[in-house]
């Protein structure tokens, strides 16, 4: 074997071996991104579908993954970018929604309910129904929601949503800080009523 | 006890960016000053914290089992060089 040919064979033997690692990275993280993903869609069918297809792709174009990088947010990436095609309408953040109220809305409303003590006990969140929380997820608007999943369920950082999302970082805090105040609204209305 | 006092709005203002971590030095001073002297505050800072853990807990669901299966064989099925 001419000595180019074999520099060719290790290029092919190590590009074998990335691509293997590759998939085994991305395959490990399929949990963590199932989980975004049921809450950016409504059902569990489609999650499943848009984790599927979210595989799919990054099987096809593991090349453009640059190794050491953060691989779950590469996923997640491809994966909104999949939501969006897949018919949802890009929302234009509205500009008047209604006021939100302050971050100590739903505090008050527990305090009021229960008495200024109840808020002492670790135990007074689960009074909130599971099914509350998601429900009153799936109620917030698209564009605030998205980041609150990520950021407060993925546990993404700021920067890292930003970069899944395609938006400044200002956008990303903005929304988020809003998302976490109609959340809250909405579990208010939800569960104390 | 209820709060009004100018100090407890801004600290209702600062509390996402506490909690994340993101506040400015003289920031976390003026929080942390006043979380100090503020039950009131004190208790919807504790209150905010648990339910963060709270949300995250309820609204996180697990792969469905056989996900993982419908997602190897998607690797298998790519196609490889020779």
């Amino acid at each position: 074997m001419s000595e180019a040919d074999a520099a060719e064979a290790r290029r092919i033997a190590g590009e074998a071996r990335d691509r293997v690692r590759f998939e085994e990275e991305a395959l490990e993280l399929a949990d963590q991104v199932y989980r975004v993903a049921r809450r950016l869609v409504g059902t569990r069918e489609e999650a499943e579908e848009l984790v599927q297809d979210t595989y799919a792709r990054a099987f096809r174009s593991w090349r453009s993954y640059t190794h050491g990088t953060n691989m779950r947010a590469w996923l997640l990436r491809i994966l909104t970018n999949l939501n969006l095609d897949r018919g949802r309408k890009i929302q234009r953040t509205p500009d008047l929604q209604p006021l939100e109220e302050g971050d100590y809305y739903l505090a008050n409303k527990v305090a009021a309910a229960e008495g200024e003590q109840a808020l002492e006990q670790d135990q007074v969140v689960e009074r909130l129904s599971q099914g509350g929380v998601v429900d009153a997820l799936s109620e917030v608007p698209h564009d605030f929601r998205d980041v609150v999943v990520l950021v407060d369920i993925g546990e993404f950082s700021y920067a890292d949503a930003a970069q899944i999302l395609d938006v400044p970082i200002g956008t990303v805090m903005s929304r988020l800080h809003r998302g976490r105040r109609i959340l809250k609204q909405k579990l208010a209305e939800e569960s104390l009523t | 006890m209820t709060a009004h006092d100018p100090g407890c709005d801004k600290c209702e203002e600062l509390l996402q960016g506490y909690l994340d971590r993101d506040l400015a030095p003289d920031e976390v001073v003026v929080a942390e000053g006043h979380l100090d002297a503020c039950d009131y505050c004190r208790r919807r800072y504790r209150f905010e914290e648990n339910l963060r853990r709270y949300i995250r807990l309820s609204a996180s669901e697990r792969m469905p089992s056989g996900l993982m299966a419908k997602l190897a064989e998607l690797r298998d099925q790519q196609p490889r060089a020779l």
